[in-house]
């Protein structure tokens, strides 16, 4: 650790399409709190001349449990996808663990992250899918100990019985040798909660994982969310349109909107008690639509 | 007929080397569509940029006159081939254009989603590639490989013209020293008719093998099963 230091960003280009923006750094890692992992600091994010998140600070303690809530289009998903590197940032940066994600401190400076970099860092995070994403030519089975296998590198019997145990735990011990073609959508989106969780991440992004879902397999996808917030210290970053869910499993619950968080608190205080307009209209408008807060 | 009997070793020998060429040509042809078809699809920019040249001239221009650069002008330029190494280099190169068309095609079908899982579960490129993109490709491109596969037997006749002696060019020496057109003819058209089946069979099975846990062939199999 070298205090502060001005540190300057050569030129970074970041693995997709987009550029990771050039800009000056100014080193604070010593302010960072020891159980701050996960630091958002003034991303900016663009699609185009869309801007999507707009100077978007945010910092998430370990262990903690975060619902990200808003209207449609309001960012929260870009936000799990840069978090995940599906998607570059255009400025700003993001600390996992102290540690920039697409830097890294090569002689006293910043530079574009290389792959092994990436790579290291993305290793803490897992992420579930609105759309589950599961290999459709492996079966349940395989879909959660090839990539213990190939990408963690554990024997075959070790990420066999580590898959059957984690299909134990999400109720689909018996749908191992299946297809995900031959599952329901629940059934699916369990599998890849397995998956995700086979990895052994630290962090677990879940966005949206059940708004693909008939309503009745709803219940049965959450219940295993409940299980592993019960059961396990992982920090849990979670989209959803579930208010109720969010009111009662999350630690702090963030609003956004128009890419910008406008208000964030406690849930007990955000549903019943939020402070500013935004939040009020929109958790009107749920209310409107039927849901129970 | 029985006149055409003692020239069946004429026509078997031409056969055996019909068969070789487009054996080596189709295994040249898949090489060369998987790797180009990636690198259309994927890769560094002057990569794609050449092979997206390459492409662009052996699709531009007839086998036939590839075929007549590998063999008579090469040479002049101080690179000589035999004739079956010109026959299923240019034929492997022709088909292997097409091919590698087909496969980026197929990569660029893998839905997005999928990418996104190896993402998510730190697959390196390799792996991704390996494990999950190129298995659910092949199933969409094997069904126009199967073609493309069907097209180069079909052109194999054009060797000839480098002095190689395939079963069309054994069938024409035998009909000019018979005279018989007929049974000469007949008998290679149902000889190509079989060839092109083997060939239709065997990407048949392949496309069976890949289909595993495909959406149609999932229900076939468990409506198979009760
Ligand atoms: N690949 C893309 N290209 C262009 N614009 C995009 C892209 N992805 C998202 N956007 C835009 O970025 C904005 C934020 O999208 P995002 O998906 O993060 O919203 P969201 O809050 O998750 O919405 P929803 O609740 O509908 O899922 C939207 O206006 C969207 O149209
Ligand atoms: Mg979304």
């Amino acid at each position: 650790m070298t205090g502060k230091t001005n540190l300057s960003i050569k030129a970074v280009g970041g693995t997709g399409s987009s550029q990771v923006a050039e800009f000056p750094y100014r080193e604070t890692r010593l302010a960072q709190s020891a159980d701050k992992q996960v630091e958002f600091r003034s991303i900016e994010k663009r699609y185009g001349h869309h801007q999507v998140l707009s100077d978007l600070s945010l910092s998430i303690k370990r262990g903690e449990k975060l619902s990200l809530i808003g209207p449609s289009g309001s960012g929260k998903t870009t936000v799990l996808r840069i978090l995940m590197t599906l998607e570059t940032i255009q400025g700003g940066s993001i600390w996992i663990d102290g540690k920039p994600l697409w830097h890294e401190e090569r002689n006293g400076q910043l530079v574009k992250a290389s792959q092994q970099h990436l790579r290291r860092q993305r290793a803490k995070i897992g992420m579930v899918f609105q759309h589950f994403n599961l290999f459709p030519h492996m079966t349940a089975l395989e879909n959660i100990s090839q990539p213990q296998r190939i990408v963690l590198g554990r024997p075959r019997v070790e990420a066999d019985v580590q898959a059957l145990e984690l299909l134990d735990m999400v109720g689909l011990r018996e749908r191992a040798h299946h297809y995900p073609a031959q599952l329901s959508g629940g059934q699916k989106q369990r599998v890849a909660i397995a998956r995700a969780l086979a990895m052994k991440p630290e962090i677990m992004l879940f966005d949206e994982i059940t708004s693909a879902l008939d309503p009745e397999l709803v219940e049965e996808v959450l219940n295993v969310l409940r299980e592993i917030g019960r059961t396990s210290d992982m920090t849990m970053l979670l989209v959803t349109h579930e208010m109720t869910f969010a009111k009662e499993f999350s630690d702090r619950v963030l609003f956004m909107d128009g890419g910008r968080i406008v208000e964030e608190g406690e849930p007990d205080q955000l549903f019943s008690a939020p402070t500013q307009d935004r939040t009020r209209s929109f958790l009107r408008k749920i209310i409107a639509a039927g849901q129970r807060i | 007929m029985s006149q055409l009997y003692s020239f069946l070793p004429m026509l078997l020998q031409g056969l055996v080397t019909t068969i070789q060429i487009t054996v080596v040509a189709a295994v040249i042809a898949t090489v060369v569509a998987t790797v180009c078809g990636v690198i259309r699809y994927s890769g560094w920019w002057p990569l794609r940029a050449i092979v997206g040249i390459y492409i662009e001239i052996f699709r531009g221009t007839s086998c036939y006159v590839q075929l007549f650069w590998a063999f008579f002008v090469l040479p002049l330029l101080g690179v000589t081939l035999s004739p079956f190494a010109a026959a299923v280099v240019v034929i492997g190169l022709n088909v292997g254009s097409y091919g590698s068309e087909v496969v980026r095609g197929a990569l660029k079908a893998v839905p997005r989603g999928q990418w996104e899982a190896c993402v998510a579960l730190n697959y390196s490129t390799w792996h991704k590639y390996r494990y999950v993109i190129v298995p659910q490709a092949m199933r969409l491109a094997i069904a126009p490989m199967a073609n493309l596969m069907v097209d180069l037997l079909k052109i194999t006749p054009l060797v000839s013209l480098v002095t190689i002696s395939d079963l069309t060019y054994e069938a024409m020496v035998v009909r000019q020293q018979t005279g018989n057109s007929f049974a000469t003819f007949l008998t290679i058209l149902v000889v190509y008719f079989v060839l092109s089946s083997a060939i239709i069979a065997v990407f048949r099975r392949l496309e069976i093998h890949f289909s595993r846990g495909a959406e149609t062939f999932a229900t076939n199999k468990e409506a198979a099963a009760t």
